[in-house]
């Protein structure tokens, strides 16, 4: 029981880095219908990012996590820009938008793997590791830090996305690109904005999680990346609380088949529950009805 | 020089031509109609004024500034606000919300509120609907609301795109009041229709287009009592 109780709050840790990384793919996904594969890699070059600001400049934690977030939103925009910008300008086929983004994650698996090995690196220590003990359950407060941080993330996301007006021309833009335009939203614009904040958060999401597991290397975004686009799937592919939800829920049953001694299923298991899951709400937990989204 | 002018408009989809060289113009205070039946080029023209369609030919010509190329936002900015064919709410936000996007690009946030109450006059069921999702309302309060957000922007020339189309008579007459109001507040307008009949009758101008040509213009009344007229759109 204590084991079962440690291993969900194990799980809540680990699923805000998997909540994190949805929101940007159910971002980009509400605003242009793309699954953008190459979200996961971003989130790699978040923890390079925070790598070598840490390692190299010495910069303390929270510099490296804002000026990680800063770099990783250009990076995510220079990617719209570069590979998805022109083939929408050209009102090129959803699955070749699909294909390119499965290019561009290779692109940035290999050239990363090019310019800095393949090899896995120890991520340095910008906290000190500090262990506690409430009740019966171990948490140490990097964990807690991963925790508050995203948490405050996806609050201030939820604020930008409700509250303000470039979030409004984002939710403008989700449901109908025509209207957008004939109020005046610059519609590329606001595609590029969303693209830098998902981004943001995976660079997040990477150096947090470089601080936790302490490695790195170029192909670290895959299996996370597929998790997380999983979760963003499981809350219903468009919704932030969706993503939010998913996320967690991904996390708790990674960890909880640990408990179960059938860790070696993991995977199997979180794909058995997405289907279970799809079954019974074909659109994700918290997704519309299919044909709502005009 | 005419306050709205188009000049020789050529615009394609692809190889599909759907305006052939169409001229016309709109004076400061008129309503103008543009009827025509499906296919006709009617929301192409718009689309292309309001920069969301670029133009293989021709020019368009607005408060003395050559507007042909430049971008959606710009068009609004420079007072120039649509009603796109079948409303096009933004569904999944709120009816204010909704309006605030109507005036996205304004900055004279003062006068805002104003220009809030002066929509709500117009639409009081809007008030009422405030803060219900846009996808809720009925056609007939959609087709307010999008004339509202137009509102928003505080349009010197306001395009309506058939704002009869699926509403009951009853609503059409509300709306067409609701447009001569607008008119005689300052407001110049453009409105596309199928409803050549109840459109003429408002108009102070008129032009007739036929696949992608104008083929007759006059005073609304005029064309109303011409006999070609009333054969291809007044029903004979
Ligand atoms: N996106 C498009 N691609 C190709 N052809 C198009 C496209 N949109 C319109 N057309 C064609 O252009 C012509 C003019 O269309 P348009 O929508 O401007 O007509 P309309 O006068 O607004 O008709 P309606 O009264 O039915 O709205 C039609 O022949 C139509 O098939
Ligand atoms: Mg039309």
């Amino acid at each position: 029981m204590e084991e079962l109780i440690q291993q969900l709050f194990n799980g809540v840790f680990l699923g805000s880095i998997y909540a994190l990384l949805a929101l940007g793919y159910t971002m980009v996904y509400g605003i242009i219908g793309l699954i953008n594969f190459a979200h996961g890699d971003v989130y790699m070059i978040g923890a390079f990012i925070g790598f070598f600001l840490i390692t190299n400049l010495h910069l303390n934690f929270w510099v490296t996590l804002i000026l990680t977030m800063g770099m990783c939103a250009l990076v995510g925009m220079l990617i719209e820009f570069l590979a998805y910008r022109p083939l929408r300008h050209h009102g090129a086929p959803k699955i070749t938008s699909l294909i390119t983004a499965i290019g561009v994650s290779f692109l940035l698996e290999n050239g990363m793997s090019f310019l800095f090995g393949g090899d896995s690196r120890s991520f340095p220590q910008a906290i000190k590791l500090v262990n506690f003990k409430i009740g019966f359950i171990h948490i140490t407060n990097i964990q807690l830090l991963i925790l508050i941080v995203s948490i405050a993330l996806m609050v201030l996301l939820q604020f930008v996305v409700q509250k303000t007006k470039m979030g409004r021309a984002m939710r403008a833009v989700s449901v109908d690109q025509e209207a957008a335009n004939i109020v005046g939203i610059k519609v590329d614009q606001t595609i590029s904005f969303t693209f830098a904040i998902g981004s943001a958060l995976a660079g997040a999401a990477g150096v947090l999680i470089g601080l936790y597991y302490n490695s790195l290397d170029p192909l670290m975004g895959m299996a996370p990346g597929i998790k997380s686009f999983i979760a963003a799937v499981f809350g219903g592919i468009g919704s932030i609380p969706g993503a939010a939800i998913g996320g967690w829920l991904i996390g708790l049953i990674e960890t909880l088949t640990f408990t179960l001694g059938i860790s070696s299923w993991k995977d199997a298991v979180v794909y058995a529950v997405l289907i279970v899951v799809l079954l019974v709400r074909p659109n994700g937990i918290f997704g519309k009805k299919a044909g709502e989204k005009v | 020089m005419s306050f709205f002018e188009v000049n020789n408009l050529n615009v394609s989809y692809g190889a599909i031509k759907a305006v052939k060289g169409i001229s016309f113009q709109v004076n400061q205070g008129e309503i103008v109609s543009l009827i025509g039946a499906n296919g006709a080029g009617k929301t192409t023209t718009l689309h292309t004024i309001s920069g969301l369609l670029h133009p293989n030919e021709g020019t368009i010509q607005f408060a003395g500034q050559d507007i042909t190329k430049s971008s959606p936002s710009q068009i609004v900015t420079n007072g120039i606000s649509q009603v796109p064919e079948g409303r096009h709410v933004f569904s999944g936000l709120s009816v204010m919300e909704n309006l605030q996007m109507g005036a996205f690009l304004r900055h004279d946030h003062d006068s805002l509120q104003a220009d809030y109450e002066k929509v709500f006059s117009h639409f009081p069921v809007l008030k009422e609907r405030k803060n219900q999702d846009a996808a809720t309302l009925s056609g007939g309060e959609q087709q307010m609301l999008a004339m509202g957000r137009a509102l928003m922007a505080h349009p010197k020339l306001l395009l309506l795109d058939e704002p009869s189309m699926g509403l009951a008579p009853l609503f059409i007459k509300e709306i067409f009041e609701i447009i001569q109001q607008i008119q005689s507040e300052g407001t110049t307008i453009l409105l596309i229709e199928q409803n050549a009949r109840k459109a003429l009758s408002i108009a102070d101008r008129g032009y007739v287009l036929e696949t992608g040509k104008i083929t007759m213009t006059g005073r609304g009344r005029d064309l109303l009592n011409d006999s070609a007229i009333k054969k291809a759109y007044l029903g004979g």
